[in-house]
């Protein structure tokens, strides 16, 4: 009996599979057993260890649920949520709010709402569609050795300053997201470029020192361990702080003009067949234990209301339409012929 | 009583003059105002018995003109109208007394009695028969000099006597004037106050006499 | 016989219910002008945001190299964000080729060159979505081109502005309806309290009350009233007429009787005949009825058409009781009856004389009817607080099985008087003059035999 349902299982398994090609490119999948027939699938761009405790602590709560959580880029979490509603993602969870925003405002997410989302400030959320649940900063990551006999710099225009006064002792030794093909990096790159022109000035600066591009923070982090790089922009802070061993190389530098802060967010695709467990999970994500596992366990800092206010130079970076304006195809391919141009002197 | 009847309805006029003629009454008959004058001028009448609907000048205008001409024959008025109104208005005019047509005689004759000792005439004041003193207005006879008072139908029976001393009345025309005609009486009613009456006027020289299949009469002994 | 007049319905419910019809549709017409103007402006305010990221966007069209160049400025459509969670669509056209934005953003149908924006409202995507667009031309390639910036906006926004005003509208046109409601109900009572005072004082006439009106009315009902005392007028003049005519045939009735009555009398006086004299008797007894109830009659044809023009005088009741005693002593004395009255007080009253007359001489008259042979009538007069009664009681035979009701009901002669000549006026009478006067009768049975009848009036302090 019990062969046939393996078989069966099987077999089904390969069928569905075979009969539709995933439209999304997943780096890694895990699936989180329950005890019944409920599934709620979930496409994130966070690390599946990062977010494992929460998972399982959620389904503790609800032990019949099946969880399957599927890694992926931010563009493909994107093109998940927009292009393939066969895939029936229950949530979708993005470090790019640009593109969150603009699942939402193309009409690919959900209404939700409930008392713990209605407990949280206006600017954490858009349209009841979109709920940021995390507050990270993008920081400057270096080596310890990095600044040997050097001030550390402690602002952009320092940065600057040093990088052009020793340039043998960065080239090749600078690393920063390849904004071509990630979402979390084309958005902190375009927030930079908002907020002063001295990212341009930057980038000219880096491009001139062949920097090297990678696609996540995490590479970003082991290459400065492994000491590949001496420094790191733009790097994920939380990432930052969790991946920094104690006694490790990496040190954060702290920049004094600006700081952007991203909002990690949910959101439920008109897809999902199951959006009451969506919605339960994404109360969790919000409720108090749910924060202290998000701060304790992932490491990534959980949203305090008024904690923004607290420093000049961090800047959040607000959910709503103008998102929108760099997800512009013009736009976008000016932006990124600049970076190119920038950082792509050799 | 000597009456002066002032009355323009022929029938009428004549019935009244009979009727009190029955009672032993004088009754000159006006049958106009412009005629009552030359009556008046002529005789002296104990009352006048005025109808109040006359023709010419109505009967009101006489009772003024009898007032402010001073003359003291007593008026009672005959009268159509039973109006309080009215009546008052006639007393006011100078009627001594008024009874609606159609009257009980018996009550006429009462009221005119009691008119007439009001008006307190000293013809009318005291009559004598044998040594019977007879004071109507006072409902007294004196009888040796003893004054006896008469109650109401003792005095009238006496009355009735006195007025033809004499003369037989039969006691079905003492029932007729003592009592109404509403009022279920016997014939022994009537002797029971022959009786009273004889009491009283006993010790005089007057008797009442039983005539009997007859009447009553008052004589001297 | 009475005819009703049909309820129409209460003219101040009228009154008040169509004030608040009009002050409903006052409330709603407030609610829907305030609503209107509320989504004007609320679409005038996203219109003018619409129209400055329109703007915006079309200030960074340029021409460079010969080629059109487009740089979408971060406030373009932040600045649609900070307002409301409105999605948010934009399209960049040349020659209404797409640019950039949304392919499928409904776009102008008329290519014209006019550069003022235009604003209008359509469905996309599944939502109602409001537009603005700007074109401006540009030269580039040798040419003319029209540049066309479009940026689209959700309603939802402005919809809870609007709904937002909408309930402040509403919760004011409630309040506006309840406080209308109230000051209605006031106005409207207030308004017909004359017409109410005008009522009363009709009301409060008695039911033989002829007098004209003297009330003050409003204009409205002037006419109505007016109406009322002419009616009552020539009401009052045809009574009047009947009245005189009641007593011209009364009289002329009168005196064929009196004829009739004196000649049976002298029949009487004739014969000793028995039977004769029981005809005779029984002639004489059937005129004095037929006298009897013509003056009692008349007495209160009398009575009832003078109630309505009583003058009150100051009087003393003893008088009056003294004058009626001395009128009808001779008929008393007939029977033998002594009539007891002592004047032991004189209170005064506000009274009619003529009626006071009337009804003491139909109370004592019915006293002397029903008395026997040589009984005793005993009238008092007494005082006691507010009223003084006059009080006649006698030993006839009594109000047996009647009640005072029925026996002061007209026509109804008392069982017990079966054989005594008399018509039931009198009580009548008696009653509707003691009426008239503010008094009451009431008769009892007088301890035993006979009754005892109780004429109260309210005294003149």
């Amino acid at each position: 009996m019990r062969f046939i349902q393996f078989a069966a299982a099987v077999l089904t398994a390969i069928f569905l599979t075979a009969a539709h090609a995933p439209a999304y490119e997943a780096e890694k999948e895990m699936l989180f057993e329950g005890t019944g027939d409920d599934e709620l699938r979930i496409i994130s761009t966070t690390d599946i260890e990062v977010f494992q405790p929460l998972i399982e602590a959620f389904q503790k709560r609800h032990p019949t649920l099946t969880i399957l959580y599927v890694q992926a880029s931010s563009t493909a979490v994107f093109d998940a949520v927009t292009t393939s509603p066969e895939d029936h993602f229950d949530l979708a969870i993005s470090s790019a709010m640009d593109l969150q925003t603009k699942a939402a405002n193309d009409g690919f997410a959900m209404d939700f709402g409930s008392s713990t989302t209605a407990s949280f400030p206006p600017w954490s959320r858009w349209r009841n569609q979109v709920f940021g649940f995390s507050q990270e900063p993008a920081v400057l990551v270096a080596s310890r050795d990095a600044f040997i006999g050097m001030a550390a710099p402690g602002s952009r225009p320092e940065l600057i300053e040093l990088l052009r006064t020793h340039p043998d002792w960065f080239r090749g030794k600078i690393g920063t997201y390849d904004v071509r093909t990630s979402g979390l990096g084309y958005l902190f790159a375009t927030q930079d470029a908002r907020q002063s022109d001295g990212f341009w000035r930057l980038a000219e600066v880096m491009g001139s020192l062949s920097p090297k591009l990678y696609c996540c923070s995490s590479s970003m982090i082991e290459a400065i361990e492994s000491q590949d790089i001496l420094l790191a922009y733009n790097v994920l802070g939380p990432y930052a702080r969790a991946r920094i061993k104690a006694n490790g190389n990496a040190v954060i530098i702290p920049l004094s003009d600006y700081t952007n802060v991203m909002m990690r967010s949910v959101l439920i695709p008109t897809q999902a067949t199951n959006p009451q467990s969506a919605g339960q999970f994404i109360d969790f994500l919000l409720s108090t234990p749910g924060r202290q596992l998000l701060e304790l366990e992932a490491g990534l800092p959980p949203l305090v209301p008024n904690s923004l206010n607290t420093s000049d130079s961090l800047r959040p970076i607000k959910l709503g339409p103008g998102l929108l304006v760099y997800l512009d195809r013009l736009k976008r391919k000016k932006f990124l012929e600049e970076w190119e141009n920038s950082i792509l002197q050799n | 009583m000597r009456f002066l009847l002032i009355e323009d309805n022929k029938e009428l006029g004549r019935a009244v003059k009979t009727r009190l003629s029955l009672d032993g009454h004088a009754v000159d008959w006006a049958q106009r105002i412009s005629e009552t004058d030359a009556y008046l001028d002529n005789a002296p009448y104990d009352l006048i018995l005025l109808d109040i609907m006359l023709p010419d000048g109505d009967g009101r205008e006489f009772l003024k003109r009898h007032r402010q001409q001073n003359r003291k024959t007593p008026v009672v008025v005959i009268t159509a109208r039973s109006e309080v109104s009215d009546r008052v208005h006639l007393l006011d005019l100078g009627a001594d007394d008024y009874i609606t047509k159609p009257f009980d005689f018996s009550e006429l004759e009462a009221r005119c009695r009691a008119v007439l000792r009001r008006h307190g005439g000293s013809a009318q004041n005291e009559k004598r028969f044998g040594d019977l003193l007879f004071s109507p207005l006072a409902a007294t006879v004196t009888v040796g000099g003893e004054v006896r008072s008469l109650r109401n139908r003792e005095l009238r029976l006496l009355e009735i006597f006195f007025d033809s001393p004499g003369r037989i009345y039969p006691k079905s025309q003492l029932i007729d004037r003592l009592f109404s005609y509403d009022e279920d009486v016997s014939e022994n009613a009537v002797e029971v106050y022959v009786g009273r009456l004889r009491k009283l006027i006993s010790g005089s020289s007057v008797q009442i006499e039983t005539q009997r299949g007859i009447g009553y009469r008052m004589t001297e002994k | 016989m009475s005819e009703r007049i049909k309820d129409t319905g209460s003219l101040r419910r009228r009154l008040i219910f169509q004030l608040l019809v009009s002050v409903a549709i006052l409330s709603l017409v407030l609610y829907f002008t305030v609503r209107v103007i509320a989504e004007r402006a609320a679409e005038t305010t996203q219109d003018n945001i619409l129209g400055a990221s329109v703007v915006s966007i079309i200030d960074e069209v340029h021409v460079v190299n010969d080629q059109i160049s487009i740089d979408i400025p971060y406030s373009s459509l932040s600045m649609l964000g900070s307002v409301t969670d409105d999605r948010v669509f934009y399209r960049i056209t040349v020659d209404g080729r797409t640019l950039t934005g949304y392919d499928d953003l409904p776009g102008l149908e008329n290519t014209t060159s006019d550069t003022s924006p235009v604003y209008w409202t359509e469905n996309f995507r599944g939502s109602e979505i409001r537009l603005s667009t700007q074109i401006r031309p540009m030269f580039f390639a040798n040419q003319t081109h029209l540049v066309a910036v479009t940026v689209a906006q959700t309603r939802n926004g402005q919809a809870l502005i609007t709904s937002r005003i909408a309930n402040t509208a509403a919760a004011f046109g409630l309040g506006f309806f309840v406080i209308a409601s109230g000051l209605s109900w006031i106005a409207a009572s207030s308004a017909l309290r004359p017409l109410r005072r005008a009522e009363q004082s009709v009301q409060r006439r008695g039911p033989q009350d002829l007098r004209p009106m003297t009330t003050e009315a409003p204009r409205e009902i002037v006419p109505l009233l007016l109406a009322l005392n002419s009616f009552m007028d020539r009401l009052r003049l045809a009574l009047g007429r009947t009245e005189d005519f009641i007593t011209e045939a009364a009289h002329r009735v009168r005196t064929p009787l009196a004829t009739v009555r004196a000649n049976a009398e002298i029949a009487l006086r004739g014969t000793k005949d028995k039977d004769q004299r029981k005809a005779l008797r029984a002639m004489i007894r059937a005129v004095d009825e037929s006298s009897r109830s013509a003056s009692q009659l008349l007495d209160h044809a009398m009575v009832s058409f003078r109630s309505d023009q009583i003058a009150f005088e100051p009087l003393d009741l003893a008088e009056v009781i003294s004058q009626v005693v001395t009128d009808l002593s001779p008929t008393s004395d007939l029977r033998d009856i002594s009539i007891n009255w002592q004047v032991t007080a004189r209170p005064q009253i506000n009274g009619d004389k003529i009626l006071l007359i009337g009804a003491i001489r139909n109370l004592l008259d019915n006293a002397i009817k029903y008395s026997p042979r040589e009984s005793e009538i005993d009238i008092t007069l007494d005082q006691a607080g507010e009223t003084c009664t006059a009080r006649i009681c006698d030993l006839g035979r009594g109000l047996g099985s009647d009640t005072e009701e029925t026996l002061k009901k007209r026509f109804k002669r008392g069982g017990n008087a079966v054989d005594v000549v008399g018509s039931g006026l009198g009580l009548t009478i008696a009653d509707e003059v003691a009426r008239a006067h503010g008094g009451t009768l009431s008769l009892k049975p007088n301890q035993g035999k006979g009754t005892c009848v109780s004429f109260s009036l309210p005294r003149l302090s």
